[in-house]
């Protein structure tokens, strides 16, 4: 029997604000266990939960960035359930009423394939607090509770591992391009939870689904969500019956494993949230919003594509940081020479920014210097080697190119008659070469061009010095 | 100087003109405490040290002619489900004993930055859920006016420690009608503020869409005071408004010319005692006398709300005690068999019966499959009560009706028969429900056991309410009765 | 609707009480009454009736991304049952 998957992904991603979602307590890593709560996210008897404007907003900014319909009137809601770490034994979230709704990520499936991904909903809620199990028993520290989360649920459109890998990273470069998250899986402030099911092909209804947890890395996703197809295969193949489960990856074996349950019955009982008030979010605020909302990097690579005529490679690697992607479009507008400055960003001034662990952000010269550089070797003032060394200079104190080659006398030459002197004294001091190249040795010229370049200090135009030795030559 | 036979405003009067002290005040009343405490039982925390101590700071500063805020010095009791740094906070519960607050909740602060001195912390029906204060679980309260009936509740020690003369005044939450009934079965005045009048930020949760702190005195001028120290906007509460504050003292007057009072026949029907409507009757004769136009009404959907209460206080309630599990305070038993039974254990010890049966009625009625049936149709009900209400005082400034169908039953009375007790909020409840405010104000005696007389207003009009309740108070002479304790001696005013 | 000793179990487990043989009886009693009482409200027809879950309606009330002082840890420390060094306490948890 031939199945196809399905799949849905949950994600949480940890938005990046000052304070918690429900009170003013840092949201800083780090700190002392403990340390950085208050009768709030304490669940002391007699708090009471104060919305965070800021979590709002990125809530909003997230569902415009990811196409969703913004929800006028939401609400929150709490969701009941026992566990050690939630102080309050209910978490405040959104059930009903959730920010954003129906939206899509469109990935690229292979060379210009492009397949929709539905997102169902986008609401905000609290993440909970952390626990250390010991064998003197488990210490609980609350100082992550309360950090105001954003979860991210897609339909079920994704048909394969390779697929939601696809989708994760195209929803992290989002979400990391309008700065509400840093997006990091290693570091926990992304997370990623699957829902998987199988059916044979054709099948419209779906099958028995497991969710799928504990999946630290995009490596991990990839292999989790192919280990679960293969097992439930497996299972139906051999006449077995699947149940919905909660499954756990294990990094170590590379196997699911059923998980204890937390409670015997997942009755959260959702009801709203008499504490907190209804959100009514104008037309004004999402358009306030949504100027805040920068080009996002997909759309940044198809319009470097399209109006810098660059191949896709370049587009894409020039894009895999925002302040590169700027300094290549400022420095192409400027210096009308596309592809040269991509050439140089992609090439030696991104090899200098690796050495010195920096990126475009904090480099000393600027697009208008490059340009410039660009300028002078297009025009022939200097040669691109001498470029090269301009480029170091440049890299190293912020001088413009103009300047270094004015205080070190870079300016090539071009002067036909001096180089022309040059070229016949090098021939007159190489007796051989005229032989030697008389007898076919073309290699001659290029040693007959080092000495020309000697001579001149590297200054003479390279081409020129070229066509004028091998016109001496074919005069001898 | 039997200080403690005063009121607050005659002895905030007395305090300004110099005649007497703060230091006075306190140790007056602490005296009547000691003298009546062990009959009364409604106080579960009292400490005179550090009364006494704000006490010299605040008459220094009298001294020095400063203004100490429009509590002066009063001792004031705060019902135990109210934060007060450095305090106990035990809602009368196992759960709870030990637990020292962290920090003062707004109301608190509010007292304390007007003047008010913080003299203990009151008994009441564990985590505010009774009606009579025999839910406690660490010593019955009882009605000053006969030590063999309850004093109400759940804010039974808020009644009952002003009836008795231990403090001045009290603050005490209400959820469905905690504070009104047992001033009516103390004969104190008691008022439920408008929802969102007064911060929640400190008061341990109960009902989140129904709580408010309330307020109890010796007469109306009383409650007005320390209404006006509590009331106003609280950023740390995101329920309450920014509405201005009257000032309740220009309503403090008899003339009730034009003011249209409706009697809902529907508070008026079977299971209301004879003597307690005969009593009503009499008391809307005088508010006519003084001015006011007299009309009967319909609420018809005020018969719902004893039902919609149930459903949606328990259901909260399951939810704001989920907390308690003995985890970061509060009681956590010692025969537990791993992490999970810990939960099961320290609530199940930790917990009384009436917070049990509300947890569990909570629970079922948000569960899977009775959400719809339950919870949410009686939220739709609250929309219907609300317009119910909001259609009548189009015509009316305010509703009268009696606080309670019953005077103090006798302990043990009604404990069996769950809901026998519970309809003794069928009058109070409603107002909850809307949350609109209503006071209680007494009105007289069935065999010598004090009622009283409610009046309901619409949305922040607290200023009526103190206007008519004032008007009918100063026309009578029931504010300036005390009771007898048996067995200590009858301190009637005047002997 | 009647409630059963089935169901008075189920909501036990998710309210973690833990109730006696003889607790479960007054329990299936008193929650019946009550259940019976507000039956009630099956006589109003609220098909097109909005609920109401603040009393009126309030909206947009927020706090702005703002730190504030945290509580220091020994207060956190002090009402709690146990604890070791800056944590707190639980016996342990098996992973859920």
């Amino acid at each position: 029997m031939e199945f196809e998957t399905v799949i849905g992904l949950e994600v949480h991603a940890e938005l990046s604000t000052n304070t918690k979602i429900y009170c003013g307590c840092t949201t800083e890593y780090g700190g002392k266990p403990n340390t950085h709560v208050c009768p709030v996210c304490l669940g002391l008897p007699g708090s009471l939960p104060m919305l965070n404007k800021k979590v709002v907003d990125y809530g909003i900014k997230a569902g415009l960035a990811l196409n969703c319909r913004i929800t006028k009137l939401s609400r929150m809601d709490r969701k009941n359930y026992f566990y050690p770490d939630c102080p309050k034994n209910y978490q405040i979230t959104q059930d009903e009423f959730p920010l954003s709704r129906d939206g899509y990520i469109d990935i690229e499936i292979s060379e210009g394939v492009i397949k929709r991904i539905g997102i169902e909903r986008i609401h905000i809620e609290e993440d909970a607090g952390k626990l250390l199990h010991t064998n003197s028993g488990t210490l609980v520290d609350f100082n992550r509770a309360g950090v105001p989360l954003i979860e991210i649920v897609s339909k079920p459109d994704l048909s394969s591992p390779e697929e939601a890998t696809l989708y994760l990273q195209k929803l992290k470069s989002i979400l990391s391009s309008i700065e509400v998250s840093d997006c990091k899986m290693e570091e926990g402030s992304l997370r990623c939870d699957g829902n998987i099911s199988i059916k044979p092909k054709g099948e419209t209804k779906l099958g028995i689904r497991s969710e799928i947890k504990n999946m630290n890395s995009f490596k991990a996703l990839e292999k989790a969500l192919g280990y679960e197809f293969i097992r439930q295969e497996e299972v139906l193949n051999s006449g077995g019956k699947l149940s919905t489960e909660t499954r756990r990856w294990d990094e170590s074996t590379l196997k699911t494993y059923i998980m204890r349950s937390k409670e015997q019955a997942n009755d959260y009982r959702y009801f709203p949230e008499g504490d907190q008030v209804t959100i009514n979010i104008s037309d004004e605020w999402i358009e306030a919003i949504r100027s805040t909302i920068p080009e996002l990097t997909h759309e940044k690579l198809a319009r470097f594509i399209k109006e810098f005529d660059i191949s896709s490679y370049d587009a894409m690697v020039l894009t895999l940081s925002a302040p590169l992607a700027d300094f290549f479009e400022a420095t192409a507008k400027i210096s009308m020479d596309a592809k040269s400055s991509a050439n140089w960003l992609m090439g030696d001034i991104s090899k200098l920014m690796n050495e010195a662990l920096i990126t475009a952000a904090s480099l000393k010269f600027t697009p208008e210097d490059l340009s410039a550089l660009i300028k002078l070797i297009n025009s022939g003032t200097i040669s691109n080697n001498i470029g090269k060394k301009i480029l170091n200079e440049m890299f190293l104190t912020g001088k413009s190119p103009g300047k270094i080659v004015e205080e070190e006398g870079l300016t090539q030459n071009n002067d036909e008659g001096e180089i022309l002197s040059a070229v016949i004294e090098a021939i007159k001091a190489s007796s051989t070469s005229v032989e030697d190249y008389k007898n076919g040795k073309t290699r001659v010229v290029g040693f007959l061009v080092g000495l020309v370049m000697k001579a001149t200090k590297g200054k003479s135009n390279p081409q020129m010095v070229n066509k004028l030795i091998l016109q001496e030559l074919n005069k001898l | 100087m039997e200080l403690h036979k005063h009121k607050a405003h005659e002895l905030k009067d007395m305090i300004s003109k110099r005649e007497i002290k703060v230091q006075e005040v306190i140790t007056s009343f602490q005296a009547r405490i000691d003298k009546v405490e062990t009959d009364i039982g409604a106080i579960l925390y009292n400490d005179f040290e550090k009364a006494i101590e704000k006490a010299k700071k605040l008459d220094l500063s009298l001294e020095k002619g400063e203004n100490i805020g429009i509590l002066s010095g009063l001792p004031i009791g705060l019902k135990d489900n109210i934060s007060v740094e450095g305090m106990q906070n035990t809602c009368a519960s196992k759960i709870l004993e030990g637990y020292i607050s962290t920090y003062d909740a707004n109301v608190t602060e509010k007292i304390k930055s007007s003047g008010g001195i913080i003299m203990g912390k009151l008994n009441m029906d564990e985590f505010a859920m009774g009606s009579s204060n025999e839910n406690s679980a660490f010593k019955p309260c009882r009605n000053p006016w006969d030590l063999t009936r309850v004093p109400g509740g759940s804010s039974g020690g808020p009644a009952a420690a002003v009836a008795s003369c231990e403090v001045p005044l009290s603050l005490g939450t209400e959820t469905g009608g905690s504070v009104r009934q047992p001033a009516a079965l103390c004969g104190v005045v008691g008022l439920k503020p408008t929802y969102g009048r007064v911060s929640r930020y400190g008061v341990v949760a109960f009902g989140s869409t129904l709580d408010q702190v309330g307020t109890l005195g010796k007469d109306v001028e009383d409650c007005a005071l320390i209404t006006s120290a509590i009331a106003g906007l609280d950023k740390r509460d995101f329920t309450t408004v920014d509405i201005p504050v009257q000032d309740y003292k220009k309503s403090l007057t008899k003339d009730l010319s034009g003011k249209r009072i409706g009697i809902p026949k529907e508070f008026f029907g079977e299971g209301l005692n004879e003597d307690i409507r005969k009593k009503v009757e009499e008391a809307i004769k005088v508010l006519k006398a003084n001015g006011a136009i007299i009309k009967e009404c319909s609420l018809p959907l005020a018969d719902y709300s004893l039902a919609a209460y149930y459903i949606i206080s328990s259901a909260e309630a399951s939810s704001n005690l989920a907390r308690f599990d003995g985890i970061r305070y509060g009681y956590r038993a010692t025969d537990y068999k791993d992490g999970i039974d810990l939960y099961y254990k320290s609530r199940s010890q930790g917990f009384g019966n009436e917070v049990k049966r509300r947890i569990m009625l909570g629970t079922y009625a948000l569960s899977a499959g009775y959400y719809d049936a339950y919870y949410k149709k009686a939220l739709k009900v609250r929309k219907l009560i609300k317009d119910d209400f909001q259609r009548v005082f189009k015509d009316f400034d305010a509703l009268i009706s009696p606080t309670s169908p019953s005077t103090a039953f006798k302990f043990g009375e009604k404990k069996d028969d769950v809901l026998a007790m519970y309809l003794s909020d069928i009058y109070t409840v409603p107002v909850n429900i809307a949350g609109i405010p209503a006071i209680s104000v007494p009105c007289g005696f069935v065999d010598n056991l004090p009622v009283g007389l409610q009046i309901i207003g619409n949305y922040f009009k607290e200023d009526i309410l103190f206007n008519i309740a004032y008007s009918y108070e100063q026309s009578e002479n029931w504010h300036n009765t005390m009771p007898s304790m048996v067995p200590c001696l009858s301190i009637k005013v005047g002997e | 609707m009647s409630v059963t000793k089935q169901d008075v179990e189920y909501v036990a487990v998710l309210a973690r009480l833990e109730l006696k043989e003889e607790e479960k009886e007054g329990m299936i009693a008193d929650m019946n009454s009550i259940l019976q009482y507000i039956e009630k409200l099956k006589e109003l027809d609220t098909e097109d009736v909005d609920i109401v879950v603040n009393p009126y309606y309030i909206e947009n009330k927020f706090r702005s991304d703002e730190v504030t002082e945290s509580m220091p840890l020994s207060e956190v420390l002090n009402n709690a049952p146990e604890t070791l060094e800056e944590y707190i306490l639980v016996p342990k948890v098996i992973e859920g």
